[in-house]
């Protein structure tokens, strides 16, 4: 089959590539944005490393074609810094709370904790389980991993509350 | 019980919360693994792996899949045979060859049979599928028991047998102290052939620059001895290979060997000219890469007194290390390390046996073989207690290793370090609220559940100088695991230190600025840590054993000191004072007794690289230093009784989970978990914390969900992670850490292994609360994993009376 020119809008930006038919959405990410950040674990969609933001919603980028993402907003975990370039809050407490090991997991963790918090500012630690029960990790035992989702949702609401 | 009166150094940096180095790249989505290179020309490689089990190759017709639009070149295993040398076994097994690809007989299902070169991985796969191959399937030896007395296939067939090895060990008066003991208890564990999983697969790039005749290898590696082998199989020098260890690893915990790749890689850019990259996919690394872990089962008898002190233990272990050994049954010999356990047993018979099979190959994992092992000797002092009728956590305690006896020597000859295991796992009962927990489950019981509390007491080795080796092949003459650091200082004052290995979620970089920083009353912030390629960088044995703490550590101490030795005796001439004068604090070199008379770090380094003048006459230009460190207590071949002092550092640990079983399906729930660890002086707490609980998961997924499964003709039925079960955030319960700090007296800070303390304990805790929840039923499983249907149908068949 012919290749396909496709326009997403990744990480707020219009970017056009021409794909294969069959390439998935997150070798589209990878090898023709060079947006590495997002990574392949398993190619069947239970490990979750590849997920990113399609529309607001957390999806498996492994399990979608680059076709389908076509003229759909994604956002990355490139797409979580600041605007200058600094960590973005979620990251920042991952970081302190040292919420992975080898860090492959963690953009996957990353944008599932992101669309969690966008959702409910004030998860439970149950939420934030079931939240990020989609993405295997196999360093943390998860456990840093909830208390920085906790930490950027406490300092969201004194943020918000002192703001 | 009190807390050891331990008094530790107020250090700034070392055992502080602080920041890790790594962590800030990977939460950016900046780290650099080894699919995100990209080599300028690269091509891709798919393999096509064998369905059979075990099957003669007739006949490899590659015409069409080369004649595929994109298709570079499609290699097979005759043609590798002829260009490389066999891969490295830890056993001296010269009729056991072993190459990437199969060469006349395919041994395991998945095993690769050839390997396509396309322009991407897309194209190279849709060739693989039109490599023609004619087999000639044949039956496969499967079940590891046969392999001893019955008429198998024969996995190689030069080898003439499948067994790999056999041999046995008597440690002390074994007959003794059994004819004397009043009690004694067999019984059989056994442990699911399971591992480890990262979830990034292994993957390497290879470049053959033809003009410096060097081939540049980046990998995911985790691997003593990576470029050693690969000049040993592509037949070059060692100084024509250069491994990139700046690729971060996507998790490793042991099985990220990938030799076999590598050379295929290797092979493939030195023949055609371009670099070369293999990303396994998941299919690739669950059933033909380096995937498998131990497969064990254990026959032991323990003798006993009426207190239920152990006097003795006699222990059968079986493995079965799949169809190319590698160093796999070198796991046999790491638990000798610590055979039993933190436990003041008298004498000790160890049979160890390694055999072959048509399964996919066995690799290091964590604990290198130990966890199975801690595993089926805490079994046993549960059933030292049932048998007595006594408490468990009381036999435990009655056991261990008592404080005032360290150091304590085992009779396979390791030297216990230092300890306080009866401190520890009072802090484990506490934290846990023993008597509470008890009452929980009994009350979890009167509700209709079936509920159990566990307890498991367990070692960690750390350091790994592997003169166990030398017990299975006695060409294997290695007495240490070197590592080693250089530290420099530029003349502007700030410090970079070059280690010698890749990384896989230890946090090298923070350990080493941690340790430097602290040494030298640096901030470790400012301090540059970079991984030296192979042909830049000093020795190394790789980051296995738990040892970076303590050999890497202790380098960085060493060299560190010496940099501030260097830095006093310049600051001492210039300011016209006998070194001895010199004081160092703060960055500021005074002179005692006159501190007007100083010089800051940053002068002394600028008179270093710029001043000759004001240097001491003779003196080394520049500001640098390396280290090169042994294990400690290394250096030793085994004695005449094959005693030998193993790993040098013992880091100790008490978990204790609450589980619930459901009645009707078997599922187990861990509610609670907990676990007092003591490691020394922990480097940095929130690695030290964050391995021990993520060790613990890796635990829980081996005692209750994870198995590579095979069915009785030889194929894996466990090939993804639809059915290979890694435990979610739902399967993990929050795990309550409690730390305790012994410091070794064998490292520069105290400092002891923690990457594998979690995992050692957590198959043994989850099995015995389990079977402490079972116990009403007179049920006890002592098979892992033991799954919701394992638990299901024990059930079931106890209350059918069956």
């Amino acid at each position: 089959m012919k290749n396909v020119e496709i326009t997403l809008n990744v990480n707020g930006r219009d970017r056009t590539a021409t794909v294969p038919p069959r390439m998935t959405l997150v070798d589209c990410l990878r090898d023709m944005m060079r947006l590495t950040g997002t990574h392949v674990g398993c190619e069947h969609g239970i490990c979750g490393a590849c997920s990113v933001m399609l529309d607001g919603e957390p999806v498996r980028s492994c399990l979608m074609f680059a076709v389908q993402a076509a003229g759909h907003r994604i956002t990355t975990v490139e797409g979580l810094l600041n605007d200058d370039g600094t960590l973005g809050d979620l990251q920042d407490s991952f970081w302190e709370c040292h919420a992975m090991q080898c860090g492959y997991c963690t953009p996957g963790m990353l944008v599932a904790s992101h669309a969690l918090l966008e959702e409910n500012p004030d998860p439970s630690e149950d939420d934030i389980r079931e939240a990020i029960s989609g993405n295997l990790c196999r360093c943390t035992g998860y456990q840093q991993i909830v208390e920085a989702v906790q930490m950027t949702g406490k300092r969201r609401r004194e943020g918000a509350s002192h703001g | 019980m009190a807390d050891a009166p331990v008094t530790l150094p107020n250090y700034r940096y070392v055992s502080r919360k602080r920041r890790t180095k790594e962590d800030r790249r990977f939460v950016s989505g900046r780290g650099n693994y080894v699919a995100d290179i990209d080599v300028p020309g690269m091509k891709h490689v798919a393999v096509l792996p064998s369905p059979h089990p075990r099957a003669n190759i007739v006949s490899i017709d590659t015409s069409a899949a080369l004649a595929l639009p994109g298709v570079h070149y499609v290699l097979t295993g005759d043609e590798l045979a002829e260009g490389t040398n066999s891969l490295f076994h830890g056993l001296d097994l010269p009729n056991v060859k072993w190459y990437p690809l199969a060469v006349g007989m395919a041994r395991y299902a998945g095993e690769w049979v050839a390997a396509v070169v396309a322009d991407s991985r897309y194209i190279a796969e849709d060739a693989a599928e039109l490599v023609e191959v004619v087999y000639d399937s044949l039956p496969a030896a499967v079940d590891s028991e046969k392999m001893l007395d019955e008429d198998q296939p024969l996995v190689h067939p030069d080898h003439g047998t499948n067994v790999l090895f056999r041999k046995t060990w008597t440690w002390g008066p074994v007959a003794d102290d059994f004819a004397a003991a009043p009690h004694k208890v067999s019984y059989r564990a056994r442990w699911g052939r399971s591992s480890t999983v990262p979830i990034e697969t292994f993957g390497v790039v290879a470049r053959w620059d033809e003009v410096h005749e060097i081939i540049d290898v980046w990998a995911s590696i985790q691997m003593p001895q990576y470029q050693d082998q690969i000049a040993s199989a592509m037949r070059i020098p060692m100084n024509a290979v250069r491994v990139h260890n700046d690729v971060d690893v996507g998790g490793s915990y042991g099985v990220k060997r990938g030799i076999k790749h590598t050379i295929l890689v290797s092979y493939l850019a030195k023949k055609l000219g371009f670099p070369v990259r293999f990303i396994e996919d998941r299919l690739d690394n669950m059933s033909g890469g380096d995937a498998h872990g131990p497969d064990r089962i254990f026959d032991i008898t323990m003798a006993f007194d009426d207190r239920g002190v152990v006097k003795s233990m006699k222990i059968r272990a079986l493995d079965d290390v799949g169809a190319y050994p590698g160093r796999a049954p070198l796991q046999l010999g790491k638990p000798m390390t610590a055979l039993c356990g933190p436990y003041r047993m008298n004498s000790i018979e160890y049979e160890a046996i390694s055999v072959t099979s048509n399964k996919t190959g066995q690799v290091p994992v964590r604990g290198f073989g130990q966890s199975p092992t801690n595993f089926a000797v805490e079994t046993g002092i549960e059933r030292v207690a049932k048998h007595l009728g006594l408490d468990r956590v009381e036999v435990r305690a009655r056991n261990l290793v008592r404080k005032d006896e360290f150091p304590w020597k085992i009779p396979p000859g390791s030297r216990y370090d230092s300890g306080d295991f009866h401190a520890v796992l009072e802090k484990a009962l506490k934290a846990s609220d023993w008597d509470d927990l008890i009452r929980r489950r009994d009350a979890l019981r009167a509700d209709g559940r079936y509920a159990g509390v566990g307890i498991a007491t367990c070692l960690e080795p750390g350091g790994g100088n592997n003169i166990f080796e030398y017990l299975f092949n006695p060409k294997l003459k290695i007495t240490t695991f070197v590592e080693s650091v250089l530290i420099k200082v530029d003349p502007t004052g700030v410090i970079t230190a070059v280690m010698s290995t890749t990384t896989s979620g230890q946090g090298h970089e923070t350990l080493v600025s941690t340790i430097a920083g602290e040494e030298l009353e640096r901030d470790p912030d400012t301090i540059r840590v970079t991984h030296g390629d192979s042909l830049e960088a000093l020795p190394t044995r790789s980051p296995v054993a738990s040892r970076m703490a303590i050999v890497l550590g202790t380098a960085v101490s060493m060299a560190a000191r010496e940099i501030k030795g260097k830095m006093i005796v310049i600051a001492a001439y210039d300011l016209g004072v006998d070194k001895d004068r010199i004081e160092y604090a703060d960055g500021e070199f005074a002179v005692r007794g006159d501190p007007s008379k100083k010089l800051t770090w940053e002068e002394v380094a600028q008179i270093a690289h710029k001043q000759f003048h004001r240097m001491p006459p003779g003196h080394e230009l520049g500001l640098q230093a390396y280290s090169v460190q042994q294990v400690p207590g290394g250096g030793q071949m085994p004695d005449e009784n094959n005693e030998v002092p193993l790993y040098p550092c013992f880091s100790f640990q008490a978990h204790v989970p609450l589980v619930e079983i459901d009645p009707g399906t078997g599922k187990v729930r861990v509610h609670d978990y907990f676990i007092a660890h003591d490691c020394g002086t922990a480097i940095n707490p929130d690695i030290v914390r964050g391995m021990i609980i993520g060790g613990v998961a890796h635990g829980i997924g081996a005692a209750l969900y994870e198995k590579f499964e095979y069915d009785g003709d030889g194929q894996l039925l466990a090939g993804t992670f639809v059915d290979y079960l890694l435990p979610s955030a739902h399967e993990i319960p929050p795990v309550t850490d409690v730390e305790h700090c012994t410091p070794s007296p064998m490292t520069s800070l105290g400092q002891k292994g923690s990457g594998e303390g979690g995992y050692l304990g957590a198959p043994a805790a989850i099995a015995s609360a389990v079977n402490d929840a079972l116990a009403p039923l007179g049920i006890e499983i002592n098979e892992l994993p033991i799954r919701a249907r394992d638990i299901e149908a024990a059930i079931h068949a106890g209350k059918s009376g069956t």
